[in-house]
């Protein structure tokens, strides 16, 4: 059995047959490694990417306690989509596993938008979005809501947490980004992210009102509570910052669906 | 273990280090050297990626043909690294998310292919694995030194644990931000690089092209 293979062995090296009989046999033994490892590690690597996710929506919404598991404090969150142009909740998809990321690059499932409207730079955005609902019974306490938007060099990756009035911040955070390490990198310091807790987003006639200001918010500056302390050094990430804001909350974003919710609550 | 092995694992750690003596992998010693623990990750990958794919490179060495020596070496090293990558993604998920793309940068490693075409290809399999298991610990050992400067100086902290308390969270320490940006890793090897070859002058180069004294014999050759 063994007899061909030795026979190609002993070509000398650089004859076409052995050169060609080499490659093809390197190529499957690799492959056919890439290929193992990937397809043993899947469910793994799957099981992690599904559980980092978790933790950044519970670590933004301020759930996360010590000593409990993330699958136990997620099933006080409700994942449910909704649809962007009518800010009404939609049934017929399966919210445990819709993938809005992968939605937004689907020409399918996406809007490409203006370029005069694309203030966060992102190009175009799913029809439907992934929201999670922290809930108390049948009471929502808090609405958590994915946004991205460009930065300096990357586009970042995070959540915004409101209370259910739908304009209190409970939280924002990002769980993935390319920024400068302590620089732009910042939007990951826990000071940072604690400044935005309290901050409106709108103000009482609806309008985004939420601002990354130059320097600090100190006792002499006015409406601090529309207001958070800039990066500093990070200039550009900041004003990214801000620009997702003002285009995930604004007419583009969730203010139809953030609207409902306010209507509902004063029913 | 007898000398010989054991000047090929130790070696590489000063005398012939990859990134001060030979000046390569230096992209991946700037870009991943923010904090130490990104710095030893990389270094396990590397280390591992080094010193196995010189062993089965050595391995086939006597049946690669010359014409696509290169493409073999490349092709088990891209494979190694990607069954690499795949591991740290199941089991090492957060770091493997700050390393993002530079694990799979390995692959374009000068060191990893260095080692490959000087050593496996004309030494044995045991050989050429402790050569890839030293020439890594080497460029490990560079790196992990421009790390904790990077983090301590640059974020007050060691492997994310505050050693300095940084005045923006209310202490007393002003952080650099430069050591976090890539030029700092520059400086920092360049004076590691002038430190060793302080240490041991037989590594200084000689100049490629030297001024030569002219020689001037009285005034009667002077037109």
């Amino acid at each position: 059995m063994f007899a061909p293979v030795q026979k190609i062995l002993d070509l000398p090296n650089d004859s076409v047959k052995k050169t060609l009989a080499v490659a093809v046999a390197l190529c499957l033994v690799c492959s056919v490694l890439v290929s193992g490892a990937a397809v043993v590690l899947k469910p793994m690597q799957d099981q992690n990417k599904a559980l980092d996710k978790k933790k950044n929506i519970l670590e933004i919404a301020g759930l996360m306690e010590e000593g409990k598991s993330i699958d136990e404090l997620f099933s006080q969150i409700e994942p449910r989509v909704i649809d962007m142009s009518t800010g009404e909740y939609v049934t017929n998809v399966d919210a445990v596993t819709y993938d809005q990321r992968k939605a937004s690059n689907d020409p399918k499932q996406n809007i490409q938008l203006k370029k005069e409207n694309d203030i966060a730079g992102i190009k175009r955005r799913a029809k439907y979005t992934s929201v999670y609902l922290v809930k108390d019974g049948e009471n929502i306490k808090s609405i958590i809501l994915p946004v991205h938007g460009y930065g300096l060099w990357s586009t970042l990756y995070g959540f915004l947490a409101l209370k259910n009035d739908a304009k209190t911040v409970v939280g924002l955070g990002f769980y993935e980004h390319a920024e400068t390490p302590g620089l732009g990198g910042e939007v990951d310091n826990p000071e940072w992210r604690k400044k935005w807790i309290g901050k409106q987003v709108y103000n009482d006639s609806g309008e985004v009102m939420i601002q990354v200001i130059k320097g600090s918010v100190s006792s002499g500056t006015p409406d601090p509570e529309y207001k958070v302390d800039g990066l500093s050094g990070a200039t550009l990430t900041s004003r990214g910052v801000e620009n997702m804001l003002h285009y995930w909350l604004g007419k583009q974003g969730y203010d139809k669906y953030l609207d409902n919710i306010r209507k509902e609550g004063a029913k | 273990m007898n000398p010989e092995t054991k000047k090929t694992l130790v070696e590489p750690l000063v005398d012939q280090n990859p990134i001060t003596l030979q000046i390569l992998g230096i992209c991946s010693a700037l870009a991943v050297t923010t904090s130490v623990k990104t710095a030893l990750l990389m270094s396990v990958a590397l280390t591992v990626v080094t010193a196995f794919s010189s062993a089965s490179i050595s391995s086939v060495r006597h049946h690669i043909p010359n014409s696509i020596r290169i493409i073999v070496q490349m092709t088990i090293i891209a494979s190694l690294v990607i069954v690499v990558d795949q591991l740290l993604k199941a089991f090492a998920y957060d770091t493997s998310k700050q390393l993002s793309v530079f694990v799979g940068l390995i692959i374009t490693n000068c060191i990893v292919m260095g080692r490959a075409e000087a050593y496996a290809m004309k030494n044995g399999v045991k050989d050429s694995f402790i050569d890839g298991l030293g020439n890594g610990m080497g460029y490990s050992l560079i790196l992990i030194i421009v790390a904790v400067f990077r983090e301590l100086l640059g974020a007050g902290s060691l492997l994310g644990y505050k050693l300095f308390p940084l005045t923006t969270d209310g202490g007393w320490y002003q952080s650099n931000g430069m050591m976090l940006l890539p030029p700092s890793a520059f400086f920092i090897i360049g004076l590691l690089i002038w430190a060793v070859r302080t240490w041991k002058p037989e590594q200084n180069e000689e100049p490629d092209f030297k001024i030569h004294e002219s020689h001037v014999h009285g005034s009667a050759e002077v037109h």
